[in-house]
């Protein structure tokens, strides 16, 4: 079986969060972005969630619009995206794309369906596709054996928390606080909340993200999910970064320290 | 067919028109949207509601607008009768109140405090931030900095009224990208804020939403032709950017079969450049801000930058009802290009003494040329969306009327890409 739920069991049976961490393709350019993926794989992150980049990222909050703006005036292209699926599923993490849905469309659902399956990847995290609009997908992630992971919100009422969490498989996608992606100082209780309302929905393992950018945030969050979700924080490491070779140290050490506070959470 | 909106699209599923529409949101918004729509479908058969509404605009935005018949334009149009609806004499000098006026009342209802609005031309934005006022709520206004040059004008407007204008310089700074923005918004403050959406596109319930609040342009002016020239019109013509003037007008029509619905989009420096918002000529089916319609877009998906002189019509995408219009066959649709807009503009200017909003110069366009094409026994009626007070200071570029050194500079001294 394809998907991420081999590797949340095996971090549940080791009685800890898994670590998810997101890098845009594309920045700072493709290879670098590879190569960003693959030293966050060897640095303690579980699954990674690659990212296409996108002209209107309406979620994103200034640090990913930034690194998605460079990663398509560099020319940036969909294909770029399945060889970095490729890469990942080779340094032996399961790779959820996170796409924006139009991207998909215009590929074509059932081609895209199929060309991510061929590279390894373990399906689609989908920020502006809920379940209701999702039928295409699901059907053709069900042909392909793919995870669909869609997001639920603080906003959620019970009878979407029951109806989306029934859609995923892989994981539910916990936005842990009302607002678009970016590094926050706190993670507030609003998380915790959504993940106890979330559990009496379903059994499927519960990743929160939104605002995590330290190992200490890490371990509040993983005493009470099963994953923790971690991009703006990452991606900064190579908006900062002064070369190449910072960059993806920084992702190692950053990686190696989120790591740790999966670890340290229970 | 009565004079009630109807409450689904006409589509198989509630907030679709056939394929065209739907809800691609985050999750975090859902919540939000069918409030609204619990809201917004209550006050359309509230007498309250409906009364209160129909108080303000006789009262405040001067409904009914009137229509204007203008012989010396029409010689230009092969003799044809065009008919003005004269949206450009409402308060605040465009259609974009009668939908603002609508939304504040149903905020209010929401019991929410803060409304935000994206803006191009800055007519929606002026329209919120006055109803804002109005109706004491804390106003935000999106606005991309290519238009708060061109449009700067309608800057101050905002502000003397109230509102925060918040410049947004990424992307290519225009409609999109304060939509975008607006949205971001949105999402982190949805508890309190409602979002004011300026055009007949967005997730469901909007693109019906707006309509509905719309389409008394339609529902008066049919009247008014009827009484005038004793039969429906030909023709009806309107600009589109996102459509809400356009479908504000069309719906009352929708039924009259014989009637031919024109809607005409910014050709821009023509359709076989990049430079044009004519998404019906070049655009395809595809999301953006949360529906399903014709988009400008790569092989990516990738959204691809529009241009018109007129900043209103500056989208690359459009309402989702009118997709469906397009490919049913039920309205056409043509690109104008910026010169032939702009040609229209000087044109009722000098005739009729009447200044026309340049995303209402390309509906004067159209019916140039429709005019000539149905002979001297068509009726044409065109929705005169707004007037032209905004746009005096590109036109003086435009046609090099002032001496250099008397533009009201110190605004915008780039306002004008053509020159
Ligand atoms: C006067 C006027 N007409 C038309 C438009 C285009 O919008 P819509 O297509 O929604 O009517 C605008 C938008 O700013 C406007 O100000």
């Amino acid at each position: 079986m394809n998907g991420v739920g081999a590797v949340l069991a095996k971090t549940k049976s080791e009685g800890r969060a898994a670590l998810v961490g997101y890098l845009p393709v594309g920045f700072p350019d493709v290879q670098g972005s590879i190569d960003a993926m693959v030293a966050m794989v060897q640095a303690g992150v579980d699954i990674v969630e690659v990212g296409v980049p996108y002209t209107d990222p309406l979620m994103d909050g200034p640090v990913i619009q930034h690194a998605a703006d460079v990663a398509l005036k560099g020319g940036t292209r969909l294909k770029d995206v399945f060889a970095a699926v490729r890469a990942v599923a080779d340094a032996g993490a399961p790779a959820l794309v996170m796409t924006y849905w139009n991207p998909v469309l215009r590929y074509g659902v059932d081609r895209f369906a199929d060309d991510l399956a061929k590279a390894g990847g373990a399906g689609l995290i989908t920020p502006d596709l809920i379940p209701d609009e999702g039928a295409e997908w699901i059907a053709a992630a069900e042909r392909n054996d793919l995870d669909r992971v869609f997001l639920v919100a603080p906003s959620s009422t019970p009878e979407r928390l029951r109806s989306t969490t029934l859609a995923c498989r892989g994981f539910v996608y916990a936005a842990s606080t009302m607002g678009v992606t970016g590094a926050r100082t706190t993670v507030g209780d609003a998380a915790e909340v959504l993940v106890t309302r979330t559990r009496l929905m379903t059994d499927t393992p519960i990743c929160v993200g939104l605002g995590v950018s330290t190992g200490a945030q890490a371990g509040q969050v993983a005493a009470f999910a099963d994953g923790v979700i971690v991009g703006s924080a990452l991606v900064r490491c190579l908006t900062d970064a002064a070369s190449r070779e910072d960059g993806l140290a920084a992702i190692r050490k950053l990686s190696a320290e989120l790591a740790a506070g999966v670890r340290a959470g229970r | 067919m009565t004079d009630h909106p109807s409450s689904t699209g006409g589509g198989t599923r509630p907030g679709r028109f056939g394929s065209y529409g739907g809800r691609y949101v985050p999750e975090a918004l859902v919540a939000a949207l069918e409030q609204l729509d619990e809201a917004r479908l209550k006050a359309n058969i509230d007498p309250a509601f409906q009364g209160e509404l129909e108080r303000l605009h006789r009262t405040y935005t001067g409904r009914p607008s009137i229509i204007t018949e203008v012989p010396k334009f029409a010689q230009h149009a092969g003799g044809a009768r065009i008919l003005l609806k004269r949206e450009d004499l409402n308060h605040t000098g465009s259609h974009k109140l009668n939908n603002v006026l609508g939304q504040a009342l149903l905020t209010k209802r929401m019991g929410k405090t803060r409304i935000i609005a994206e803006t191009g031309a800055g007519q929606h934005g002026v329209a919120s931030a006055t109803a804002a006022a109005l109706m004491g709520l804390e106003c935000v206004v999106y606005m991309g900095t290519k238009d708060t040059q061109r449009q700067a004008l309608n800057v101050a407007r905002m502000r003397l009224l109230g509102a925060e204008v918040i410049p947004v310089s990424h992307g290519s700074a225009t409609l999109k990208d304060a939509i975008n923005e607006a949205m971001r918004d949105w999402v982190t403050n949805v508890e309190t804020t409602h979002y004011v959406i300026g055009t007949v596109t967005g997730p469901h319930p909007f693109p019906e939403m707006v309509r509905d609040f719309q389409r008394i342009i339609g529902v008066e002016a049919r009247a008014q032709v009827l009484d005038l020239v004793g039969r429906l019109p030909d023709v009806v013509c309107a600009c589109v950017g996102g459509g809400s003037n356009a479908m504000g007008i069309f719906h009352r029509f929708i039924d009259d079969e014989s009637v031919r619905l024109i809607g005409l989009e910014a050709g821009g420096e023509g359709v076989d450049t990049d430079k044009h918002a004519a998404r019906f000529s070049t655009g395809l089916p595809g999301v953006l801000h949360g529906a399903f319609t014709y988009v400008l877009q790569d092989e990516d998906g990738q959204t691809l930058e529009s241009h018109s002189v007129s900043a209103g019509l500056d989208y690359p995408s459009v309402g989702p009802e009118h997709s469906f219009l397009r490919d049913t066959g039920r309205a056409e649709y043509r690109p104008i290009t910026d010169t032939q807009a702009m040609d229209a503009f000087a044109l009722l200017c000098k005739t009729e003494g009447i200044i026309p909003a340049i995303e209402s110069a390309h509906a004067l366009a159209g019916a140039l040329e429709i005019g000539r094409e149905i002979g001297p026994e068509g009726v044409i009626l065109v929705n005169l969306s707004g007037r032209g007070d905004k746009d005096v200071d590109t036109a003086a570029r435009w046609f090099g009327v002032l001496e250099d050194g008397l533009h009201p500079d110190g605004l915008h001294p780039d306002g004008l890409e053509q020159q």
